[in-house]
């Protein structure tokens, strides 16, 4: 069995292997420990109250979603422009996004007030909500996906391939949209009424997805003891850096296109200047940690030795760190900034009508939270002992077979 | 479903026949009830002849009363509690015009809106609208997302934190769900006003008045046509069942 197991590992070290499930078990365990002390005692053990809502666990599902969109681009690239670096890597993209999908609607169900009646939101929906058309997509993003999983590991279906890639590609552009307009529809609150949530979201699920990616495929070369091709290496950072770079530019037309309202300044003056907690996030770990830093690190010139790690490692890493900065922002930052329910009023009341709301996650959140990362590490780990996902290329002579691509 | 969620529009003829022989009736003692010309018999459904709603008249509203929240609250069994999550379904809320210094109190509560955001954006139908207008969520499948509480200008719901006790049977209520001012429905559907309205009245300020704006005779109808009011966020064109006169 072991054997087995190691079929496509350069090195079995097992040990190691036990040591890392360990750990992400460990972590989904917390989870599932938070969960059934929320189940019995309440939301009363959360940070969460009647001003926020929305939480850690939803700045931390809407990234894991967001991500899993992305992850997938790589394998889009692949099958949908034809690109072969990126198809050998397709099935471990495909891979990535269902785990980060599945970590991401484990956290989300398992906040729920009521888990106990997910039959109800699964049989019973809302056409014209958001939120049901977002349950439509995740659904059918893990069976397209999945289906696009098997015809890439099965030879006898590669006829598939193509026409479920495209399928599985504006898919999942329709579900980050739709993950965007969540909020992008709550049109009372200043934080979010704007028409460019959704596609900021698209772009900001590209630069979070390969991110992702690009760590994880590190890891793996690291732990098989490979070295990524230079070429393949390259090619990776760049898109990294336009996806950034993209995700900047819609960050800084959406922030000016709300200055352009009055009505929207009081909330930039918010987020932008006197926000206390959420103007440092977004300051200091979306722009910089999530933004420029990775573009300088991306585009320094360096000693190889130290390329290979900023590049395939602490780059991404700082874009998945920028992203939660990003949720926490968008998420919890919009809810703390007041309502406007009397513009031009000073309002008072007993429900924190007219003040910054405050909110200090508790344990209970974290451990929920971080649930869904183990979900995602603890399936990514199992999957790629299990399955043939180490990208298999040689970009070399496909280079000077081909000329370029 | 809960009794309450059914709607029925057809059997309009009986009902009418209910409702004028409700008009001419005082029910309870000394309790005259306004604007409830159009009610119905509790075994009846929710009918789209009627829309509740509510006109409050700031200048009326006692500064540091709050008679309402107090009634909302033995109503529907609330706590009364005030802390960040607890539930509270009525509020006053105490406004200052910032350019004229002029201050204002006024109830706050779900506005029965009629293009309610919370019923678009509920993923499973529990946010619900009846026929009459009444906003509700039904207890039963309100799977407690709060993306309402997201969409909701007004602040008007709660979410339930911890698990009840001591609770009036008529108000289904439940941790781990949503819930909002409901106008009383069950008072309203036994052709009485909302608990808020009566204490508002008893306390002799008479700052709010309930009742059916699509009976012309109603007596929200008629003050309604005679004054001017607004809609608090009527940039949102929400169409609010409460409307709100002098500010
Ligand atoms: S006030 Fe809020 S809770 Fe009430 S109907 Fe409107 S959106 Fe829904
Ligand atoms: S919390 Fe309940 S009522 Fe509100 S949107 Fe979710 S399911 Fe609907």
């Amino acid at each position: 069995m072991a054997q087995q197991l190691c079929m496509n590992q350069s090195q079995c070290r097992t040990g190691q292997y036990i040591a890392l499930l360990a750990l992400g078990g460990l972590v989904v365990l917390g989870a599932m420990y938070a969960f059934f002390t929320l189940e019995h005692h309440g939301h009363v053990l959360t940070g969460m109250n009647n001003q926020i809502v929305w939480g850690l666990p939803h700045v931390f599902a809407v990234f894991l979603i967001v991500a899993a969109s992305g992850a997938l681009n790589v394998a889009s690239i692949g099958s949908v422009f034809g690109k072969q670096v990126y198809k050998s890597r397709a099935p471990l993209s495909g891979m990535l996004a269902l785990a980060l999908l599945a970590g991401g609607l484990a956290v989300l169900v398992l906040d729920l007030g009521r888990p106990d009646r997910l039959i109800v939101a699964m049989t019973h929906y809302n056409f014209k909500s958001i939120f049901a058309w977002n349950m439509i997509f995740y659904n059918g993003f893990f069976v397209i996906v999945g289906l696009y999983l098997v015809t890439l590991m099965d030879r006898r279906l590669k006829g598939w391939t193509k026409p479920l890639g495209y399928t599985a590609f504006f898919w999942r552009l329709s579900l980050t949209t739709a993950t965007g307009s969540i909020f992008g529809f709550l049109v009372a609150r200043a934080g979010y009424n704007s028409a460019l949530m959704a596609p900021m979201f698209v772009i900001m699920s590209f630069a979070y997805g390969l991110a992702v990616f690009m760590v994880v495929q590190s890891g793996m070369y690291r732990w098989n003891g490979i070295t990524l091709d230079d070429g393949v290496r390259r090619r990776m950072k760049n898109l990294l850096a336009v996806f950034v770079g993209a995700s900047l530019y819609f960050t800084v037309v959406f922030h000016l296109t709300n200055l352009y309202f009055a009505k929207q300044w009081e909330f930039e003056r918010f987020i932008l200047l006197d926000g206390g907690i959420y103007t440092t996030v977004f300051w200091v770990g979306q722009i910089f940690l999530g933004g420029i830093l990775p573009l300088i690190l991306l585009f320094l010139p360096r000693s190889k030795d130290a390329q290979k790690m900023c590049f395939c490692f602490l780059a991404p890493l700082l874009v998945i760190l920028g992203g939660f900065a990003q949720m926490y922002v968008t998420i919890v930052g919009g809810q703390a900034f007041p309502l406007p329910l009397f513009p031009g009023h000073e309002v008072q009341s007993s429900f924190y009508d007219g003040v910054v709301n405050s909110y200090q996650p508790s344990v209970y959140e974290w451990l929920l939270a971080m649930g869904g990362v183990g979900v995602t590490f603890l399936l990514t780990v199992i999957a790629v002992r299990v399955f043939k996902f180490m990208p298999q290329d040689d970009f070399k002579t496909l280079q000077s077979r081909r000329g370029t691509d | 479903m809960s009794e309450s969620m059914n709607s029925k529009p057809e059997g309009r003829r009986e009902f009418l026949k209910t409702s004028a022989v409700v008009a001419g009736v005082t029910l309870g003692p000394g309790v005259l009830f306004y604007g409830v010309a159009q009610s119905r018999a509790p075994e009846e459904g929710a009918s789209s002849a009627n829309r509740w709603g509510m006109l409050i008249d700031t200048t009326k509203c006692g500064d540091g009363c709050d008679d309402c929240v107090t009634a909302c609250n033995t109503e529907n069994g609330l706590s009364g509690h005030t802390g960040p999550q607890d539930s509270q379904w009525i509020r006053k809320v105490d406004i200052k015009d910032l350019r004229t210094g002029y201050v204002q109190s006024l109830p706050m509560m779900c506005q029965h809106c009629e293009n309610a955001p919370c019923v678009d954006v509920c993923p499973t139908g529990a946010s619900m609208k009846r026929e009459d207008g009444i906003v509700l969520v039904d207890r039963h499948s309100c799977i407690g997302c709060r993306y309402c509480m997201m969409a909701c200008p007004y602040k008007a719901r709660s979410f339930v934190h911890e698990p009840l006790t001591d609770q009036n049977p008529e108000v289904p209520r439940g941790k781990g769900c949503v819930e909002s001012c409901t106008f009383c429905v069950q008072r309203v559907d036994r052709g009485e006003q909302p608990a808020c309205v009566e204490a508002c009245e008893a306390k002799g300020h008479k700052a709010m008045i309930f009742g059916d704006l699509r009976d012309p005779e109603s007596e929200v109808s008629k003050v309604l046509k005679s004054t001017d009011s607004v809609e608090v966020r009527a940039d949102l064109a929400l169409n609010t069942g409460v409307r709100y006169q002098g500010i």
